[in-house]
This record gives structure tokens, C-alpha cells and sequence, in this order.
């Protein structure tokens, strides 16, 4: 079954095959060319294309204006999205890295989430950040960081995180047409990793909604980004045993799809959750209060979490050891199903 | 540096004017009009000192000493232009034509406080220190893109320029060439820390030079500097300039807010010498004979009236709605911010 196929097949007969980071470059084409008031800032994203290459291309057909290769300030870039948000246009403002949006929280937390609230929607911030995240590429230190949960607990943001290059795309331009500020995580181990076909033009994919990528009766393993191919890694090799997992994308992890996990877990009941981010504190955390909130009476086993562990984000020597892997996965499967 | 940015002013503290040619562009309309809003904004301040003593609002932080300052800044800008003020600033936001019943509802903890008259670009006051900054030059550097002639005027304390989110502003506006007026009162503490410890430079205005950008330094008292010069800046951003810094030397008369007791850490003689700027405009308009007893008794009578209406308004505005607590969060609420919101007005019973 392909779900995909066929939504495509509605919005768009001509499709490319593309990598993630190109489909990303596709969807900011695409709304530059739509919405004159669309403006990428960010460190190195004009001559120099991005560090990895996702505005490449962009600020030669849309000029300097456009795509804004601005100082190397993370605080300035998002405090002056606020003053251009609020003042008719809708920034799309990269972090080079998620591990360098802390000098800028400062600007989200105080800023960027609340300004609606405080002035009770006369002013708002319809602005977008970039931030590639995550480990597994062997980066330096703090360029691997995965801190989705510093921001989900923030409230008047939403955060998404797509893992497929079709969802990149259609996810970033419903951020992007959003009236309110997304934050728009990037793994970076996806960007290049898989191609598929992605529709030419303007789609979107809904913010607050994730997906079903695999139909199954025994356990729930739900995770997003980069822990999306290591959930199906663990699926596939415990399929010999005849466990059979239900895969959940989340795609959105502010507002989080209920309903896509209450029922999944309601029919299994049993849950992994997967993310790299570190346990205490992580999202994780929250995915278990929505399942005891809806689900509590259908659970056959404890949830169980793998996650990063609750150290720093270690040099890329030992990136692998804390990073969730499928072992680890595969261990919990079998702890929830022979519980 | 002091002496490359001299303090800059043009009357001095018995209210002569220095400058002949400053003289000449100083009209009745004018003078009236400075005396009129300091004024008024002075009896704000007071009043809202008064109010919090009672328990009638909550902190409050006075801006007494700095009318000049505020009213002289923002008597400067055109209609279509930008505030970005500080908690402190409310007198120049007032004089701006921000709602007097609405500034005191701010310091009662209302929401409404940071809602603009429709049409008044007037951000809500930063709390947090200089990360309005940014914001002032984002703005602005929408409307150099749109192509307008408006410009934003940015106001921070003396303590504000150690935070990155200055320096970080200032360069932008200096890359991009944004219509910005940077606008620091320098009423030389910041709380309890006064500007020797905050800063080994010996003044503000010499951190433009590391910017590139036009800097000036002047008398925050003086009424007439602070609007010519502000003045100078707006027509230089309007027509393309860029940002200017001014640092305009002032001084705080009271507490940092009505939480705080200044003589903890400021000697007792220091600012007995300052001459109130209200008190400086008073003499220059007894000097060159702008002082018409009859107007300043109905505008004192007016002002009073107005102040007290405002009080009253403020006290009588409809009691706060718990669905704004949710409602104001995002333009379409998630669910769950909706189920959370019914439920908890299901408890009040008001479901």
C-alpha cells in the first residue's frame, strides 16, 4: 500500500526524484516564487548555498534581498525576523546548526512564542526557523545536538520534524504559510539518505498530523527524523520472531497527533517511543502522558522509551554508542512483548 | 572619548539658550507642546507611584528625571513611524499616543496594556533587557524594503549596551543600513550598578564608532537638544542614511521600580545637582516669556482631570476573562490547548 503515491497522484502529475536537503531547496524555491514577502536569512545560505547546500541556488535566482546572508549572529537573526514579521514580511531564518540556536533562545522564548499572546493578537510572529539537527554524521562537538524538547515546552511554537524528502517539503511550506512562528528541525543524517519522488510546485503536508508508515498488531514504535529508519530496522528483524510493530511517524511534535497514537496504541497496547534527545526531560515523557491520558485501561505493558542518554551530546568518537540503535530497540520490543 | 563626544546641549540649567541659531527654530507651538506632554507624563508617573502604594497596581518603575528624554525623542517622529519602548518608556509611548488607560491597565497586569491605538505603531514595552534592539532594526529594515520613509526609534538603558542583543542590533542596522534611531537614556544605573562598573568606556555614544554608525552624545535633560538632535537622526533615516546612536545623559530622580530602594546604593548627594528637566523647560519659558499662567493652570486642571479619568477607567475596566489565558496563543489553538481550556472553565462553571 502506498498512501503516498496516490496523494501525490491529486496534487501534481509531474514529480523529481530528490534527496531531503533538495526537496527542502524545492519547497523555499517554491515559496519565494509564490510569496514576495519571503525572506531566507541566515549564515552562509546566499553565495555559499548553505552548509549544506539547502538555499544553494537561491540567492542567484532571487537576488540579495531575498536570501540574506546576514553576520554571524543567531541572537540578530531572530530578533530581527520578529521586527520584519511583525512588520509584513515572513522570514524563514536557518540556524546552521540546531546545536547554535542558543544564542537565540533568549529571542524565542521571550519574543517569538508570546508576542501574540501578550498583545492579544494584534502583533504576530508568522516566521519560520531551520535548524538541522541530530547526530550520526561526524560533526564536531555541538553541532549534533537534538533539542526539539527545550521548544515543545515552550508554548505559542510549534515544531515539526519531517523524515522523508516528500514530507520536507509539504511540511515546510505549511510552516511557512503558518500565522504563527515553527520551528522546522532538519536531520541531518536524512538529508542525503533516501530519494523519492516529490511533486513539482506548491503542497503541503498538516502541521499537527503524523502518519501510520506500517500496519501492525503487537507493538507501537513511534519516533520521528532520523529515528524513523532505525524504528523500521527494528521492525523488519524482529518480524522473524513473529512480532509484528506498528510504525508511527509523528512528523509534528507540537501539536502532537492524539488521535494517530491513542488509536495505534489502544489496538497494540504496547508502546515504544524512540528519540535521540536525552530521556529526562525529552518528549518521550509527554508521548507517555497523552497514552495514559487516553489510553491507560489498553496497555498490556509498561511504555518504554530509547533514547539518548542523559549526557551531553558526546564527540562523534562515541556518537554511535549514544545514539538509539535498533539493538536497543529490538530489546525493548521484546521487554514490552514478554512482559 | 569624551572629548570626541562631548555632552551636546543647547540650554543650559536656568533655561538660557546657548545657541543662537537653536533659538531661532524654537516656536511657541513647540514649547507648548514639550511643556505639555512633560507634564503630563510626569503627573502619570506619580499618579502610578501613588496607585502602587495603595495596592492599586502592581510594580511600577517611575520615569521621573527622564521626561525630557521621552517627550523631546519621540516628538521627533511622524505618525506612521515606530516605538519600540522599555518598561520605563511609557512616557514617551503616552506622548507617542498610546492610551493612558491602557498604560495603567499594563502595570495592573492586563494584557490590554500592550495593545496599540489601531494605526499606532507602538511595540509593548521589552522587559527583558536590549532584545527590542533586534526588533526595532527588523522592522525598520522592512520598511527601507517596502520602500517607505518610516523609521523605528528603539529606546534601552545604559545597562542594556552590555548585552549581546545590543551589539547584535546595532550591527545589523549597521550591515543593512536599516532607518533606525537607537535611543539610550543614560540615567547611569542600571538597578543598583552604576555606569563606572558597567563599563570601562567612558561613554555610550562611542560604541557607534565600532558600528560605523553616526553618534552622538547629549544632554538628556534638555528638552531642546534631545528633540533637535533625535530630529537630525529621523531625517537622516528617512532619507536613506541609516542608524544613529544617541546616548543622552539623564537621570533616574526616584527607585528603579517602586520594588527597589535606591538609597541602598546610591550616595545620598549624588544627583542633588540635576536640575529637573521639567524645571529647566519651566525657567526657559519664564526666561523668553513663553510662561502664560493662565495656560498652565487649565493645562494643569486638564491634565489632572485627564489622570483621574484614566485611574477611573483602569479601576472599572471589565475583570480579566480566563479565555484569554488560551485564546491569544496561537491564531487557531490546537486541541489540546482547546480541551484544556473547556475543561478548566467547566470547573469555574463557566463552561
Amino acid at each position: 500500500m502506498d498512501v503516498k503515491m496516490e496523494r501525490k497522484a491529486e496534487q501534481t502529475n509531474s514529480t523529481q526524484v530528490l534527496t531531503m536537503v533538495q526537496a527542502i531547496n524545492d519547497g523555499l524555491k517554491t515559496m519565494l516564487e509564490e510569496d514576495d514577502t519571503t525572506i531566507l536569512l541566515g549564515e552562509d545560505i546566499g553565495k555559499n548555498g548553505g552548509v549544506f547546500r539547502a538555499t544553494e541556488g537561491l540567492q542567484e535566482q532571487f537576488g540579495e534581498d531575498r536570501v540574506v546572508d546576514t553576520p554571524l549572529s543567531e541572537s540578530g537573526i531572530v530578533g530581527t525576523s520578529v521586527g520584519l514579521a511583525v512588520n509584513g514580511f515572513k522570514p524563514v531564518a536557518e540556524m546552521q546548526f540546531m546545536g547554535f540556536i542558543y544564542p537565540a533562545y533568549d529571542q524565542i522564548m521571550t519574543h517569538v512564542s508570546r508576542l501574540r499572546m501578550k498583545t492579544m493578537g494584534h502583533y504576530s510572529v508568522p516566521m519560520v526557523i531551520r535548524a538541522p539537527y541530530g547526530a550520526g554524521i561526524r560533526a564536531p562537538e555541538i553541532h549534533s545536538d537534538s533539542a526539539e524538547a527545550l521548544f515543545t515546552h515552550m508554548p505559542g511554537i510549534k515544531v515539526v520534524c519531517p523524515s522523508t524528502p516528500y514530507d520536507a517539503k509539504g511540511l515546510l511550506i505549511a510552516a511557512i504559510e503558518d500565522p504563527d512562528p515553527v520551528l522546522f528541525m532538519e536531520p541531518m543524517r536524512s538529508y542525503r539518505a533516501q530519494r523519492e519522488e516529490v511533486p513539482e510546485g506548491k503542497y503541503t503536508v498538516e502541521i499537527g498530523k503524523g502518519e501510520k508508515l506500517q500496519e501492525g498488531t503487537d507493538v507501537t514504535l513511534i519516533a520521528w527524523g532520523a529515528m524513523i529508519p532505525v524504528a523500521k530496522q527494528a521492525a523488519k528483524q524482529v518480524e522473524q520472531k513473529e512480532i509484528s510493530c506498528e510504525i508511527l511517524d509523528l512528523k509534528t511534535l507540537y501539536p502532537l497527533d492524539r488521535d494517530l497514537i491513542a488509536e495505534s496504541v489502544q489496538k497494540t497496547g504496547r508502546a515504544i517511543i524512540i528519540h535521540e534527545a536525552h530521556a529526562t526531560g525529552g518528549l518521550g515523557n509527554d508521548l507517555i502522558s497523552e497514552i495514559n491520558d487516553t489510553s491507560f485501561l489498553y496497555l498490556r505493558s509498561p511504555i518504554e522509551r530509547v533514547t539518548g542518554f542523559d549526557v551531553p551530546v558526546p564527540f562523534f568518537a562515541l556518537e554511535d554508542h549514544y545514539l538509539p540503535t535498533p539493538q536497543r530497540v529490538l530489546q525493548s520490543i521484546e521487554k514490552a512483548v514478554h512482559f | 572619548m569624551e572629548e570626541q563626544f562631548p555632552i551636546q546641549k543647547v540650554m543650559d540649567d536656568q533655561g538660557n539658550i546657548t545657541d543662537e541659531k537653536t533659538l531661532q527654530q524654537i516656536d511657541e507651538e513647540l514649547v507648548k507642546k514639550a511643556y505639555y506632554h512633560m507634564k503630563r507624563i510626569r503627573l502619570f508617573d506619580r499618579k502610578a507611584i501613588s496607585l502602587q502604594r495603595q495596592g492599586r497596581i502592581g510594580t511600577y518603575p517611575p520615569f521621573e528625571g527622564q521626561e525630557a528624554s521621552q517627550v523631546g525623542s519621540v516628538l521627533a517622529l511622524g505618525t506612521d513611524d515606530w516605538v519600540f519602548p522599555t518598561y520605563r518608556d511609557h512616557g514617551a509611548t503616552l506622548t507617542f499616543g498610546a492610551d493612558m488607560v491602557r498604560t495603567f491597565l499594563y502595570w495592573n497586569g492586563r494584557a490590554e496594556g500592550c495593545v496599540p491605538p489601531e494605526g499606532k505603531n507602538i511595540f509593548p514595552a521589552a522587559v527583558p533587557i536590549a532584545t527590542q534592539i533586534p526588533h526595532a532594526v527588523g522592522t525598520a529594515w522592512a520598511e527601507k524594503r517596502k520602500g517607505t520613509q518610516n523609521v523605528t526609534l528603539c529606546y534601552f538603558g545604559d545597562g542594556a549596551t552590555s548585552e549581546g542583543d545590543f551589539h547584535e542590533g546595532l550591527n545589523f542596522a549597521s550591515v543593512f543600513q536599516t532607518p533606525t534611531i537607537f535611543f539610550n537614556q543614560n540615567n547611569r544605573y542600571a538597578i543598583s550598578v552604576p555606569i563606572e562598573k558597567q563599563m570601562h568606556s567612558k561613554t555610550i555614544a562611542q560604541k557607534g564608532l565600532a558600528y560605523d554608525l553616526p553618534s552622538v552624545r547629549i544632554d538628556g535633560n534638555d528638552i531642546f537638544s534631545v528633540y533637535f538632535e533625535t530630529k537630525k537622526a529621523v531625517e537622516r533615516a528617512r532619507n536613506g542614511g541609516g542608524p544613529t546612536l544617541i546616548e543622552a545623559v539623564t537621570w533616574r530622580t526616584g527607585a528603579h521600580t517602586t520594588a527597589d530602594d535606591p538609597t541602598k546604593y546610591r550616595p545620598e548627594e549624588q544627583g542633588k545637582d540635576v536640575v529637573n528637566p521639567l524645571d529647566r523647560l519651566e525657567h526657559f519659558m519664564k526666561n523668553y516669556s513663553y510662561w502664560y499662567d493662565a495656560w498652565i493652570d487649565q493645562i494643569e486642571h486638564e491634565l489632572t482631570e485627564e489622570v483621574e479619568a484614566a485611574v477611573e477607567a483602569m479601576e472599572h475596566f471589565p475583570q480579566p476573562d480566563p479565555s484569554d489565558l488560551f485564546d491569544h496563543v496561537f491564531a487557531n489553538p490546537p486541541e489540546q490547548l482547546s480541551e484544556q481550556k473547556q475543561s478548566y472553565l467547566e470547573l469555574l462553571g463557566r463552561g
